[in-house]
């Protein structure tokens, strides 16, 4: 399942990324690269940083005022994480599902098409595909086909978190963001995302952050380790949970700190 | 005994007993005026008083009580009369009564001038009339029909001579700018205008006549009435507006009496300087006045709240404006109306006069308090409700919202109009809620800015260009005070105090239960579920 990082084109690359929330050093000189079409699984104990660098790919600590980035993000040969990137478009290329199933208070339906509706799109036919197409490819098409014009607010989270899978997949990005997409949900909602994103994979370029080990070895080709802001280990997922280089991660895998 | 205490158990008793206390304060409030408003329209009995010393009075019993020097009970009677008597109370100590009966051909009449009269009919000059009827109590009925067809048509006369009045008015107005233009260069069509008004004026005469006659012609029939007292009085029948004899009308007849009152207050012009009659144009005032101030203050203190809340950095400055609105809606009401007089009437009101209308000065069009400089003081007023509830309810939006919206490529003003604004509306509603119920019972600056006592018309009628935002309107809260401490007939005038207290409760609570309603459908709507 694992294959070394080498062998394929990052679509991401990282190098010496140094990220401040004021006084504080939330990045320490991280250097990583994730491959097309691979899941790659962030892990480590709170407050390591490993969505902070999750959120660094599509620009969302733009909002954060006191974050201060130093460093190099290249999508697709391009650099992120100049001033005269255009995020908007970024965005609608790197798609993000958030900790809190976040559905907004509308239909499923219009949730579905937001990105495409405020990116201008009105054609009642590519909505209707969009929707459907998303739909299916989350998983929930057959639990929410007959009350598309109900509010997705009445979901259940399992439900609402899938919801908030098939708006960020509506507008076709190339990358997902996941960060923690799990940790609210029981543990069947948690199975079906799960077997959702080895579906995904084959379309798009995962990065899930995660806290649950299981789940990281479960669904993710190689995971990256984070540790008070550095990364101590990144590599093929079997090889990190089988044998790690860094006694830090081990220590961790095996439970005995975090 | 100390384990009772770290229960926690007297706290919440003490708690329940401060919201028990609130309740019972409210509720009394809307008691004490609802009885005292919603009786004032029951007919009451008119009985009859044998007076150990010789003499009899009728009247309604309004009060019992000890007389505080004697300590003997006694009555306060409602002898109406007004003009006969001198006032329209008196009071009658028990031990002098001799006897009380209940005549059942007392009559109660409700006059256009001096109040009420309480007598019995004694005749009628049947003038001109043909008359079926066999007692004199039938023919008075018969001869009010007749009148009352013969004074509707009066009515539409004088309608017609109204618009008559308001054509010439425009015609005059219209002359006046013609020769502030220029007198010789606009000769011709200010004699024609001249030509036109004259005609105005002269069919506005002759309808005048018209109506003139037919109301002396009315006049002439009158009715004989005596009281008590053994005074006799003619009234004509165009004086008198309702006639009923309470003491012989069965329970349905009283309760048809009373919502005939009902909808005379609600649909009539006020009489006998507001003391009587309806509240039409004082209730229309207030609404009017509370939903332009609305439109004045939600679309401002809305926007302001966006800014401060979402664009302004947060720095010294948007701290100090954020203090700066909270304090402002602590300022005292009668500073805002000064401020409008100042600023609004004679500042902005004047620049337009002097731009636009300079050919009425010194006759103020807009420099003169009017509806539209009272919405716009109260709109000030009340912004800062608005500012703080907008606020509030956009920081309680969640994060993750937000940033969903943004995560899928939405500007930061898309995000604003299509998700945070219809989650952020049920807070606005509460804001314009409260802002509205404290417009409606704003009255300190309205008494400079605009409110008067008797507004000969509504700031909104048929006439171009309908809505008359430079008018001065009634309000009924202003009612409240001029009728219940500037009228010179207060006990008389007590009950329409409460009539009027009642009706502003009602308009609030009305429209906040609207608001309110709309509000929570808009929340259901709007807001998160957790499971």
């Amino acid at each position: 399942m694992s294959q070394p990082l080498e062998h394929t084109t990052p679509i991401l690359s990282v190098s010496d990324l140094n990220l401040h929330y004021g006084a504080a050093h939330a990045l320490k000189n991280i250097n990583l690269e994730m491959a097309r079409n691979q899941v790659t699984a962030f892990i480590g104990p709170s407050g390591c940083g490993k969505s902070t660098l999750l959120r660094c790919f599509n620009r969302m600590n733009d909002l954060v005022e006191s974050a201060r980035i130093d460093g190099s993000i290249r999508f697709d040969g391009a650099e992120i994480n100049e001033p005269s990137t255009d995020v908007i478009s970024l965005r609608r290329r790197i798609g993000m599902v958030f900790q809190q199933s976040n559905p907004f208070p509308k239909s499923i339906y219009e949730n579905i098409v937001y990105g495409l509706r405020i990116s201008g799109v009105n054609d009642k036919a590519t909505l209707d595909e969009a929707v459907e197409r998303s739909l299916k490819n989350a998983a929930i098409w057959n639990e929410v086909k007959d009350r598309l014009h109900e509010s997705a607010l009445g979901l259940s989270g399992g439900q609402a978190q899938r919801i908030c899978i098939a708006r960020a997949i509506a507008v076709n990005p190339e990358i997902i963001l996941m960060d923690e997409p799990c940790s609210a949900l029981d543990p069947i909602s948690t199975l079906k995302i799960e077997e959702l994103i080895e579906e995904l994979k084959s379309k798009y370029t995962i990065v899930i952050v995660t806290h649950n080990m299981q789940q990281a070895a479960r669904v993710s080709d190689v995971t990256a380790f984070f540790y008070l802001g550095e990364l101590i280990e990144a590599g093929g997922t079997r090889k990190i949970f089988t044998n790690p280089e860094k006694k830090q991660t081990e220590d961790y895998i095996t439970g005995r700190f975090g | 005994m100390n384990k009772f205490w770290k229960t926690g158990e007297p706290y919440v008793l003490a708690t329940g007993a401060a919201l028990a206390i609130i309740l019972v304060m409210s509720l009394s409030l809307v008691g004490v005026v609802m009885t005292n408003g919603l009786g004032y329209f029951w007919p009451r009995a008119l009985v009859k008083f044998e007076l150990k010393d010789g003499t009899s009075a009728l009247g309604q019993i309004m009060e019992q009580e000890n007389n505080p020097i004697s300590g003997a009970r006694r009555l306060q009677l409602k002898v109406a009369n007004r003009d006969v008597f001198g006032q329209d109370f008196r009071w009658i100590d028990e031990k002098d009564i001799a006897s009380r009966t209940l005549p059942g051909d007392a009559v109660l009449l409700e006059r256009r001038e001096n109040g009420n009269y309480f007598g019995f009919l004694q005749g009628i000059t049947t003038e001109g009339l043909v008359l079926t009827g066999v007692t004199p109590y039938e023919q008075l009925l018969q001869a009010r029909k007749l009148v009352a067809g013969k004074l509707e048509n009066t009515r539409t006369i004088r309608k017609q001579m109204s618009n008559l009045n308001s054509n010439a008015e425009r015609i005059r107005l219209k002359l006046l700018k013609l020769e502030y233009g220029g007198q010789e260069k606009n000769a011709s069509a200010i004699t024609e205008l001249t030509a036109a008004r004259e005609k105005e004026m002269a069919e506005f005469s002759r309808l005048n006549e018209q109506a003139s006659a037919t109301m002396a012609d009315i006049g002439k029939i009158t009715a004989q009435f005596s009281d008590a007292t053994g005074g006799s009085k003619d009234i004509s029948l165009t004086e008198i507006v309702a006639l009923q004899r309470p003491n012989s009308m069965s329970f349905v007849a009283k309760c048809g009496a009373y919502l005939e009152r009902v909808r005379e207050l609600l649909l009539d012009d006020p009489r006998e300087s507001n003391t009587e009659g309806g509240l039409f144009p004082a209730i229309f005032g207030t609404v009017m006045m509370v939903l332009l101030m609305s439109v004045f203050s939600l679309p401002f203190g809305v926007i302001a709240a966006i800014y401060l809340r979402e664009y302004a950095k947060d720095g010294l400055m948007t701290r100090m404006v954020r203090i700066a609105v909270n304090n402002l809606a602590g300022v005292p009401s009668i500073v805002y109306g000064v401020f409008g007089l100042g600023f609004f009437v004679y500042g902005i009101g004047g620049s337009i006069d002097s731009l636009f209308f300079p050919e009425r000065l010194p006759t103020p069009t807009f420099g003169t308090g009017g509806i539209l400089w009272s919405s716009l003081t109260l709109a000030l007023l009340t912004v800062p409700v608005v500012i703080v509830a907008t606020e509030e309810s956009l920081a309680s939006i969640p994060k993750g919202v937000r940033e969903g919206s943004l995560a899928l490529g939405a500007t930061k003003f898309q995000t604003l109009m299509k998700i945070l604004l219809p989650m952020a509306t049920p807070g606005i509603m509460t804001g314009l809620i409260l802002s509205m119920a404290r417009a409606a019972g704003e009255v300190a600056p309205l008494m400079i800015v605009g409110v008067v006592k008797l507004a000969p018309t509504l700031p909104f009628d048929t006439n171009f260009p309908f809505f008359h935002m430079d008018r001065k309107f009634m309000h009924l809260g202003f009612h409240i005070y001029d009728v219940g401490f500037q009228s010179p007939n207060v006990e008389a005038a007590k009950p329409m105090v409460f009539v009027t207290t009642m009706l502003l409760l009602a308009i609030v609570i009305l429209a906040s239960s609207v608001a309110i309603y709309l509000r929570n459908r808009m929340r259901s709507k709007y807001t998160t579920s957790t499971f």
